[in-house]
């Protein structure tokens, strides 16, 4: 295994965003970082489609985007610094996207991460 | 000469920016947490550090995975705010001290650290929401500051050790500053959470209280820990945790606890908060 790949599969349902992930995500990535600009974000908007085009984003990229799946955006090579300011868009917060990614509705989320407080 | 007072962590979670915009701190989820910040206002009150050295990691705001420094240095007169992209306000700058940041990096780099330099530098939540807790209502603080960011955003990250020893390094050059001056190091970031994957919403009480235990008396602890296994212990964005190693590691006389307070969760992160003084 290069160095390059810290994904060894002994961390479950983690994604380590190294030098592999960041080949694959470059594009994804970079229209989500320009989502830090209102410009960008109302001409995403305006047509979903032809922004992801802009920068060129392949089909898995795209399909994700479209479809706001994040598991998705981070199979594709996402990060999640930069896709949180694509949830932005939507005002979708962290326990949105981690409701999401855990098929938890955002209150059981959220009543997990009390739980963690312990007795 | 310069004298470092301190070293103060916290956690820089988003929404604690909206919380305080919306003046929440008395609401029940966020009162246990603002709790945690009275003894800091009392320290720096009676203090008064001139001077704030903020070790941060940019969320995607300043840097881009185009040119991703592993540490980097701002030599600015002032560090502005921009929109992050979800909704915190845009604030006025901070005061930079670029006097200051040169002297720091012509000594970091006479240690072999070879850290890019920021004569510009757009700070984002991690800087911004720890001045708003330490200093309510003054934006800006009545502070000078010395940015220093740590790559946390990609693989490879500075392991805890290298971190550790950026930070002794931080503190030798603060100490080698000839005015006199009170230095605050603060470090932001963390405690345990993790944002991405099916793993998003983990949380290691156990492993936070015991790195919040360490960071006191036995830092050098923390550096035997790679990377990958803090991701494993603190989840994929507690490995912020050092930034706390490196304020902590610039201390430079008897350590000394003021405060800590830990809760669990603000947003889904385990949220901190560490004062540790620094007696000659």
């Amino acid at each position: 295994m290069p160095l390059y790949d810290h994904n060894r599969g002994d961390i479950p349902g983690t994604t380590i965003f190294d030098g592999k992930e960041a080949m694959k995500g470059y594009a994804l990535n970079k229209m989500c970082f320009s989502f830090n600009k209102a410009e960008n974000r109302e001409e995403f908007l305006r047509d979903e489609k032809a922004y992801c085009d802009k920068f060129g984003l392949n089909d898995r990229q795209r399909e994700a985007i479209l479809n706001k799946n994040v598991l998705g955006m981070i199979a594709a090579g996402g990060n999640v610094y930069y896709l949180a300011k694509f949830a932005g868009i939507f005002h979708l917060d962290v326990q949105d996207i981690g409701a999401q990614q855990t098929g938890m509705t955002k209150e059981a989320f959220k009543a997990m991460l009390i739980s963690h407080r312990g007795a | 000469m310069a004298k470092i007072v301190g070293a103060l962590t916290t956690s820089h979670i988003p929404a604690i920016g909206n919380a305080i915009s919306k003046g929440l701190h008395e609401e029940d989820y966020w009162k246990p947490f603002f709790q945690g910040f009275e003894q800091v206002h009392a320290w720096l009150d009676r203090v008064q550090p001139d001077v704030a050295v903020m070790v941060f990691n940019d969320h995607g705001l300043n840097f881009f995975l185009d040119n991703l420094p592993t540490f980097a240095v701002g030599a600015a007169t002032e560090y502005r705010t921009e929109d992050e992209g979800w909704g915190l306000p845009v604030l006025p700058p901070y005061h930079g001290y670029p006097e200051f940041s040169w002297h720091i990096i012509e000594s970091l780099v006479e240690e072999e650290f070879d850290i890019a330099t920021c004569q510009e530098m757009a700070v984002d939540h991690a800087f911004i929401n720890p001045m708003r807790l330490f200093w309510p209502g003054k934006n800006p603080p009545p502070i000078r500051t010395v940015p220093v960011h740590v790559n946390t955003v990609q693989h490879p990250m500075p392991k805890p050790s290298r971190c550790y020893q950026l930070g002794k390094a931080l503190g030798r050059a603060i100490d080698s500053f000839p005015e006199d001056l009170k230095v605050l190091v603060i470090g932001t970031g963390g405690l345990s959470h993790q944002l991405d994957g099916t793993r998003a919403g983990f949380i290691n009480k156990e492993f936070d209280l015991m790195c919040l235990e360490k960071l006191i008396s036995d830092p050098e602890a923390l550096t035997h820990y790679s990377i990958d296994e803090l991701v494993e212990l603190a989840g994929t964005q507690g490995t912020e945790v050092i930034m706390w190693l490196i304020a902590r590691a610039a201390m430079t006389g008897r350590v000394t606890k003021v405060h800590s307070h830990y809760h669990i969760p603000i947003s889904n992160t385990a949220a901190g908060v560490l004062l540790l003084e620094n007696a000659a």
